[in-house]
C-alpha cells in the first residue's frame, strides 16, 4: 500500500523521533510513505481561526499537489496538520465559491475538487492494514508495558469535520496500542486538552491541564502515555520538572509518540527515535518494562 | 341524484377578513373585474364573510336571486368551508355547489409587499373557482354504520383511563398492552409530585375501577399487528406474544396511548456512557425510591450496595441539546428532580443533593412552591450550569460542571449520580404509527390534527392520542388528554352512522378497461378488480378523495366527484386565456 505523506514542519525539526518512527512504523506493515513533493506548512492555527479565504491558500495547495501526484489520499502523522488538512478540505467541498476562488489563485493547471482524503495514519494503520495484521508484526511486542492512549483536542473535534473517532469515548488508538501487545489503561481524559499554546505565555494555565491528564493516567497504572500530536508531548513533557516542584506526590510519567510505540513493538532500530531528547526520559520504564534492550547511559 | 346541468346563476362573496386580505387586495377592483362576468349575478363583499351579518348576506342572497352555486373569496378552506357550506346547505343550496377561493393565505398574506400583484392573483384565483362551481355537481353526502367499540393501544396509566372512560360510558373496550402487567411507566415510579403520594397506590384505584368494569376487555402480552378500515368501522390483528394465532377484532375508534422511553445513557459519552454504575437514570432512581422496589425504597448504589452522601441530579440529559440529542425540553424533569432529591434527602439527613439546571421549568399549580422547597426545607443546592463531564475515580464519581451564577467550574465527588435523561418516544412507535396510517413528529411522538385547536386526534379519523406517546407530559396531563381522548370516541360513539363526504373517487364503466394501475396508486387500500366484470371499484368508506387513482389512470375512467379533469381543464382554460373562455361562454 503506497500513500502520499504530510510530514509537516514539527516533524522535520523538533519530533523528528515521530517522523522516523512514523514511517519505521509504516514500513514494517507493508506501507509505502511518499513524502509529498514541495509540500507546505499546514498553516497550523492560521488558516481556520479567520475568514481570509488566501490564509486558506497554503493548507489547500498540499491538497492540489496531492491530486496532481495522482494521489487519492494524503497520510498525516502530526495531529495538528491533520487536523488543518482535514477540515480545509471539509471546508472547501462544503464551500463552492471559496474553491473556485482558490483555483483561480492557485493557477494549476487541474482546478482541485475536492477529491483527496487526508486521514491519520492512525486511521490508515487500523482500518487499511487492519489489527489482526498489526498483532502478527508485533513481535517482541509490548507484553508487560502499561500504556494509556491520549487523544488531546485535534485528533478528536470537531467530531463532524474529523470523523475519526468518537470524541468523548475515542478507542482507535486503544485498539492499536492493545494490539501492539500493551496493556492499555483505561483513564477518564484521554480528549481532555493538555494546555496547548497557553504554555508559551501563562503556563500555570497550561499546568493544571497537563496535570490532570498525567496524573490520572499514572493513577490508573500506566507506564507510559501515548500521543499523536508534538504539542501534546512537548507540554505533557517538558511541563513534568514544574509538576514535580508543584505536587508533592507527582510522579513522573514519560511520553511517547504512538509509532515510537509501535517501532518498539515490531523490533526495529529505534535509535533514531530521539528518546534521549524527551524530558522525561522513558528508556528506564521501557527497559524496566522489558520492551527496550539497552539503556545507554544518560 | 348528482344534477347535470351546469351552475348559471353564481354569487361571488368577497371577505376583508379585517385588514387582513383589504389591506393588500384592492376589493373594489375585485369587485369590478367580475360585475360583467358571465353566470355571475352577485358580487358583493362583507367585512367578515364568516359573521353572523355576512353568513345572513350570503343566504338572503341565495334566497333572493335563487343562486345555484357560490363562490367565498376568503380564507384558507381548512378554515370555513365548512361553514360556508352548512351556511349555504340552510337556504337550499347544495353544499358542494360551494367553493372557497383562497385569497388570504395564498394571496394576501405572501403578497403583502405587493398590493398591485396581489390583486391581480386574487382576480385570477376567483377566476379559475368561479370556473370550477360551474362544474361542480350537486352532490350527497352518504352515510356509513359505526361499530361502537373502541380499541385502547397501551396498558399504561393513559390507556386505563381512556378505557375507563369509554367504558363507563357503557361502551366496550379492547385494551391491549405489550407487557405481562398493566401499569406502564407510572408502575415503575416512587412517591408522585407534589404531595409525593404512592404512584403505586394511585394506580392500584384505577386498575380496581377498571377490573370492575365488564366492558373493558384487557389483552396483554398482546400488539396490533394491522389495521384496515376507517372511522367507524377498523378491522384490526391482534397478536398475543408466542402464540401462532391472531385475533381480528371490529372497533370504531382507536386511542393510542403507547408511552414514551428515555434517551439511552450509552448514547451520552460524556456522562459516561451508561458504563458507570452508579450513574442512573430517573427511572432507575424511582426504582431505588419505590418501597416495593429491588431495595424496598433505600437509595443505595448500585456498585458497592452503600447508602450515597452525596447525589447530583443532572438535568436536561440529552434534553434541549439539539447538537447532540433532542432539542425540546423533556417538560417534567424539573419536577420529579426535585421530588427525587427531596425524597433522597428525606430518608438521608446527612446527605446532600445537588441539582445542575439550565432553568427551572416548574409551572403551574403548586409546581414553583415544590421547588423553592427543595432548596429551603431539604437544603438542596441547585447550580444553574450544564455538567461537561462525569467519570469515575476510585469508588467516586466526579462530575465537572459549571455554575454560571458565580462564574465558578464545579467539580464535584458524588457517590450517586442521576440523570434525567431526555422523554424520547418508544422506539418502535414510528412502526405503529406506520401500521395505524397516523403521523409522527420529526422524532417519533404521535403527531396531533392541530397543535391548539385539535390535540387529542390524529390527522386519521377515528383515530385519538393520549399520554406521553404524544409528547412529553406528567401524570395529571396524561390523565387530562386521555380523558379528552375518551371524549372524542364518546361523541362519535353518540351516533350510530357518520356521514361520509362524496367527494370521492368514482370509476367510469364505459371507460375502465381494469388494467389496474389504481390499485398500487390507493394510499387507502379503497380499490379492488371487481370479481368477474372487466372493472375496478371503489370502496367508498375507504376512498379519501386524494385522486391518486384520477392521476394515474390511462383512460381517464378514474375520476374524483367535482375535481374532474374537464373541470381542472376549464379551469386551467380561463387562467391562461381568460378572454378566448369567456367569448367561449
Amino acid at each position: 500500500m503506497r500513500y502520499f505523506y504530510f510530514p509537516g514542519c514539527t516533524l522535520e525539526t523538533k519530533a523528528v523521533g515521530f517522523n522516523r518512527s512514523a514511517k519505521d512504523a509504516a514500513g514494517a506493515l507493508g506501507v509505502e510513505l511518499v513524502t509529498l513533493p514541495e509540500w507546505n506548512c499546514c498553516g497550523a492555527t492560521f488558516p481556520l481561526s479567520t475568514d481570509n479565504v488566501l490564509d486558506l491558500a497554503g493548507p489547500a495547495r498540499n491538497l492540489v499537489s496531492t491530486a496532481e501526484a495522482g494521489g487519492d489520499t494524503l497520510a498525516v502523522a502530526c495531529a495538528t496538520c491533520f487536523n488543518v488538512l482535514r477540515r480545509t478540505n471539509h471546508f472547501l467541498r462544503n464551500n463552492p465559491e471559496t474553491l473556485e476562488k482558490l483555483n483561480a489563485f492557485l493557477e494549476r493547471p487541474q482546478p482541485y475538487a475536492g477529491q483527496v482524503e487526508v486521514r491519520h495514519l492512525l486511521d490508515i494503520f487500523v482500518h487499511d492494514i487492519g489489527l489482526e495484521a498489526i498483532r502478527q508484526c508485533a513481535v517482541p511486542g509490548l507484553r508487560g508495558l502499561r500504556a494509556a492512549a491520549y487523544y488531546g483536542c485535534m485528533l478528536l473535534r470537531p467530531a463532524a469535520e474529523i470523523a475519526l473517532d468518537d470524541p468523548e469515548r475515542p478507542d482507535i488508538m486503544d485498539q492499536l496500542l492493545a494490539a501492539l501487545g500493551a496493556e492499555v489503561v483505561d483513564y477518564p481524559h484521554r480528549g481532555e486538552c493538555c494546555g496547548a499554546y497557553l504554555t508559551v505565555k501563562s503556563p500555570e494555565a497550561s499546568m493544571p491541564m497537563s496535570y490532570r491528564i498525567l496524573s490520572a493516567a499514572e493513577r490508573a497504572g500506566a507506564h507510559v502515555l501515548a500521543t499523536a500530536c508534538p504539542l501534546c508531548q512537548f507540554n505533557l513533557d517538558w511541563l513534568q520538572a514544574r509538576l514535580r516542584q508543584q505536587y508533592a506526590s507527582y510522579r513522573p510519567l514519560p511520553v511517547l509518540y504512538f509509532t515510537q510505540l509501535m517501532g518498539l513493538a515490531f523490533g526495529l532500530d529505534t535509535s533514531g527515535y530521539g528518546f534521549e531528547q524527551h524530558y522525561v526520559d522513558p528508556r528506564p520504564v521501557l527497559t524496566q518494562a522489558g520492551v527496550l534492550g539497552e539503556v545507554k547511559a544518560p | 341524484m348528482p344534477a347535470k346541468t351546469k351552475a348559471h346563476r353564481i354569487g361571488l362573496f368577497v371577505c376583508h377578513c379585517g385588514l387582513n386580505i383589504a389591506g393588500t387586495v384592492d376589493i373594489p377592483q375585485v369587485l369590478d373585474a367580475f360585475k360583467d362576468a358571465p353566470a355571475v349575478l352577485v358580487a358583493l363583499d362583507y367585512k367578515y364573510m364568516c359573521s353572523e351579518p355576512g353568513q345572513e348576506l350570503i343566504r338572503r342572497k341565495i334566497a333572493e336571486e335563487k343562486l345555484d352555486g357560490i363562490v367565498v373569496a376568503a380564507c384558507s378552506p381548512t378554515m370555513h368551508e365548512a361553514t360556508f357550506r352548512r351556511n349555504a346547505e340552510s337556504a337550499g343550496l347544495n353544499p358542494y355547489r360551494v367553493e372557497i377561493a383562497n385569497i388570504r393565505e395564498q394571496v394576501s398574506w405572501v403578497h403583502a409587499k405587493d398590493p398591485d400583484a396581489a390583486t391581480r392573483k386574487a382576480i385570477e384565483v376567483i377566476r379559475t373557482i368561479i370556473e370550477k362551481v360551474r362544474y361542480d355537481e350537486e352532490l350527497l353526502p352518504f352515510t356509513l354504520p359505526v361499530v361502537r367499540r373502541a380499541l385502547v393501544i397501551g396498558g399504561g396509566i393513559a390507556g386505563i383511563q381512556a378505557a375507563l372512560d369509554i367504558a363507563e360510558a357503557g361502551f366496550p373496550v379492547l385494551l391491549v398492552e405489550r407487557e405481562a402487567q398493566l401499569g406502564g411507566r407510572m408502575a415503575q415510579l416512587s412517591g408522585t409530585y407534589l404531595n409525593f403520594e404512592s404512584a403505586g397506590d394511585l394506580l392500584a384505584q384505577k386498575l380496581d375501577a377498571l377490573r370492575a368494569r365488564p366492558e373493558i376487555t384487557v389483552l396483554t402480552e398482546s400488539e396490533v399487528e394491522s389495521l384496515n378500515g376507517y372511522v367507524g368501522n377498523f378491522t384490526v390483528r391482534i397478536r398475543r406474544r408466542g402464540e401462532d394465532q391472531v385475533q381480528e377484532a371490529s372497533v370504531g375508534a382507536i386511542v393510542v396511548a403507547t408511552g414514551f422511553d428515555l434517551y439511552p445513557m450509552k448514547q451520552l459519552p460524556e456522562y459516561g456512557a451508561g458504563a458507570v454504575p452508579d450513574v442512573i437514570s430517573g427511572l432507575e432512581m424511582e426504582a431505588l425510591l419505590r418501597p416495593d422496589g429491588p431495595t424496598g425504597g433505600r437509595v443505595l448504589r448500585p456498585s458497592d450496595g452503600r447508602p450515597p452522601k452525596e447525589v447530583v441530579f443532572v438535568q436536561c440529559a440529552g434534553s434541549r441539546d439539539p447538537e447532540h440529542a433532542m432539542p425540546y425540553c423533556s417538560k417534567i424533569c424539573c419536577m420529579y428532580t426535585a421530588k427525587q432529591a427531596r425524597l433522597f434527602c428525606r430518608q438521608s439527613p446527612d446527605g446532600q443533593a445537588y441539582v445542575f439546571y439550565i432553568d427551572i421549568r416548574s409551572g403551574g399549580k403548586g409546581a414553583e412552591e415544590f421547588v423553592q422547597a427543595a432548596m429551603e426545607e431539604e437544603r438542596v443546592l441547585y447550580l444553574r450550569g450544564k455538567v461537561s463531564k462525569i467519570f469515575r475515580d476510585g469508588d467516586k464519581v466526579i462530575v465537572w460542571g459549571a455554575d454560571t451564577l458565580s462564574g465558578q467550574q464545579v467539580e464535584i465527588a458524588a457517590d450517586l449520580v442521576v440523570l434525567a435523561t431526555a422523554v424520547v418516544p418508544r422506539a418502535d412507535a414510528r412502526d405503529l404509527a406506520q401500521r395505524l396510517r397516523v403521523g409522527t413528529d420529526a422524532h417519533g411522538f404521535f403527531n396531533e390534527a392541530h397543535p391548539k385547536l385539535r390535540p387529542v386526534e390524529s390527522l386519521t379519523a377515528g383515530i385519538y392520542l393520549a399520554g406521553a406517546a404524544q409528547g412529553p407530559k406528567d401524570i395529571p396531563e396524561t390523565l387530562s388528554q386521555a380523558s379528552a381522548a375518551a371524549a372524542k370516541v364518546l361523541s362519535l360513539f353518540s351516533r350510530h352512522e357518520l356521514v361520509q363526504e362524496p367527494t370521492i373517487a368514482w370509476v367510469d364503466p364505459e371507460l375502465c378497461s381494469a388494467c389496474q394501475l389504481c390499485v398500487p396508486a390507493c394510499p387507502y387500500e379503497a380499490r379492488r378488480p371487481h370479481p368477474w366484470k372487466p372493472l375496478v371499484t371503489v370502496n367508498a368508506a375507504l376512498c379519501q378523495g386524494c385522486g391518486a387513482c384520477a392521476t394515474v389512470c390511462p383512460n381517464k375512467a378514474s375520476k374524483l366527484r367535482n375535481y374532474t379533469p374537464e373541470q381542472v381543464l376549464a379551469m386551467v382554460d380561463v387562467l391562461f386565456a381568460p378572454a378566448k373562455a369567456q367569448e367561449g361562454a
